[in-house]
């Protein structure tokens, strides 16, 4: 039940957004997200963005991921 | 999908799989604290490529599970009055109370519908002026800012016909009382990562410090999760305990302030029943008295009362991670996703269903 997928948040319109997930267009409530901007990845759960996903940190736990399985197989 | 695909790259997955199963460690026993954790675990096969040392232990943390039968036979008291549309996410139609469930009872002609989100049910208030619509609030952390929040639109909109069932639980609380009983030993707990996407890792931080015992908050896809395993395994090889957060894309320290604020100002804490568990303080949430009119159990004059959990089913020793699903008599005979016995078989989930599924 805890499950929340990350969407792109497409159009804003006061406290509701539309996203898209995987070529799909939903909307979503933004009361718990204010601040988000068109562009910005948000976790979807339930009707509501619950989250802003920071692609920044995203990438930087890619980039762990790569470096921490190459060291180990060097 | 972008933030999916990426974290479920093969060619990392099985470089990262050799090293976990390269690892030589003591025996341990890791508790996956949230369900949906315990889906992806099985889904993406992670038990099978981790080392015959490390032993992962499905928690408490499915919301459907964990509602006790009493709140589903009072739920259901209430569909008896015709004026009521009882509104529920789909995974608690089918958790059998004590005699009945609300699959049975829509069957014989009650009026409940199932919900995508919280703000369907606030729709169908509008729509209906003249029933009252009750929403059964089931859910973590992750769910109740969403469930807060429609509670603030209601009272906007002065929807006076619009109601909540509060059976809303809170995460860290129970966490320390499954250490508190020494039922099971857990070495490393791999925390909840959309939970902690609204509530932070600061709360987690009293079981490293109070407990010896390492967290890491994980993401749900399988390199998240294979990671996460590697850092509490490096915790407990270098005899660390802390809050490490592996899901950073999603999780900071303070998690979502909004949502918090918003979850504040509308629930304040109260005891709540979890089954198989007992009464554990500090881990329900009730409406705060300016929204109390949107109470059901207040509205319709439920009393509480938790005594009626069937003594055969062994769901509470599952939930508390006691017994694995195959070592209670019912799993798979008795009890199957077509005919649960208890909610761990009903709810997607719960664990007895995922080992049923996927083992």
């Amino acid at each position: 039940m805890c499950l929340a997928i990350p969407a792109k948040v497409i159009k804003i319109d006061e406290l509701n957004a539309q996203v898209e997930l995987g070529g799909l267009i939903r909307q979503a409530s933004i009361m718990l997200v204010p601040d988000i901007n068109i562009g910005d990845y948000v976790l979807l759960h339930a009707g509501f963005a619950i989250q802003k996903i920071d692609e920044q940190e995203a990438t930087e736990t890619l980039s762990l991921l790569s470096q921490l399985t190459i060291d180990d197989n060097q | 999908m972008k933030l999916v695909d990426e974290f479920r790259d093969s060619a990392i997955a099985k470089r990262l799989a050799s090293k976990l199963q390269a690892r030589k460690t003591a025996a341990v026993n890791l508790m996956e604290v949230c369900g949906t954790h315990t889906v992806a675990i099985f889904k993406h096969g992670i038990r099978q490529i981790l080392p015959q040392s490390v032993k992962l232990i499905s928690g408490p943390g499915c919301p459907v599970c964990v509602t006790p039968n009493n709140d589903i036979d009072n739920a259901i008291t209430l569909v008896q009055d015709t004026s009521v549309i009882l509104t529920t996410f789909g995974d608690m139609m089918k958790v059998p109370g004590t005699s009945s469930s609300f699959q049975y009872e829509k069957a014989a002609g009650a009026d409940i519908r199932v919900v995508y989100s919280v703000l369907d049910a606030l729709q169908m208030a509008r729509d209906n002026p003249d029933r009252k619509v009750v929403f059964l609030g089931v859910g973590f952390e992750t769910t109740t800012p969403t469930i807060a929040a429609a509670i603030l639109e209601a009272q906007r909109l002065k929807l006076n016909n619009f109601f909540l069932f509060p059976a809303h639980k809170v995460v860290p609380p129970a966490m320390r009382a499954l250490l508190s009983s020494d039922d099971v030993k857990i070495d490393g707990f791999i925390c909840p990562g959309h939970v902690s996407a609204i509530i932070g890792s600061k709360p987690y931080e009293f079981i490293a410090k109070e407990y010896g015992i390492p967290c890491v908050i994980a993401g749900f896809e399988p390199l998240d999760i294979m990671l996460a395993i590697d850092m509490l395994l490096d915790q407990i090889a270098s005899g660390k305990s802390q809050i490490e957060i592996q899901y950073r894309r999603a999780v900071s320290a303070e998690g979502n302030v909004v949502a918090l604020g918003i979850l504040n100002r509308v629930f304040e804490v109260t005891d709540a029943y979890w089954r198989g568990i007992g009464e554990i303080p500090g881990t329900g949430l009730k409406l705060r008295a300016e929204y109390r009119k949107f109470d059901a159990k207040d509205v319709f004059g439920i009393e509480s009362g938790y005594d009626t959990e069937k003594e055969s089913c062994q769901c509470g020793d599952i939930l508390r991670g006691i017994l694995d699903p195959p070592s209670c008599s019912f799993f798979g005979k008795a009890c199957t996703p077509e005919h649960p016995v208890g909610p761990c078989m009903v709810s997607s989930e719960g664990s007895c269903a995922a080992w049923y599924l996927y083992q």
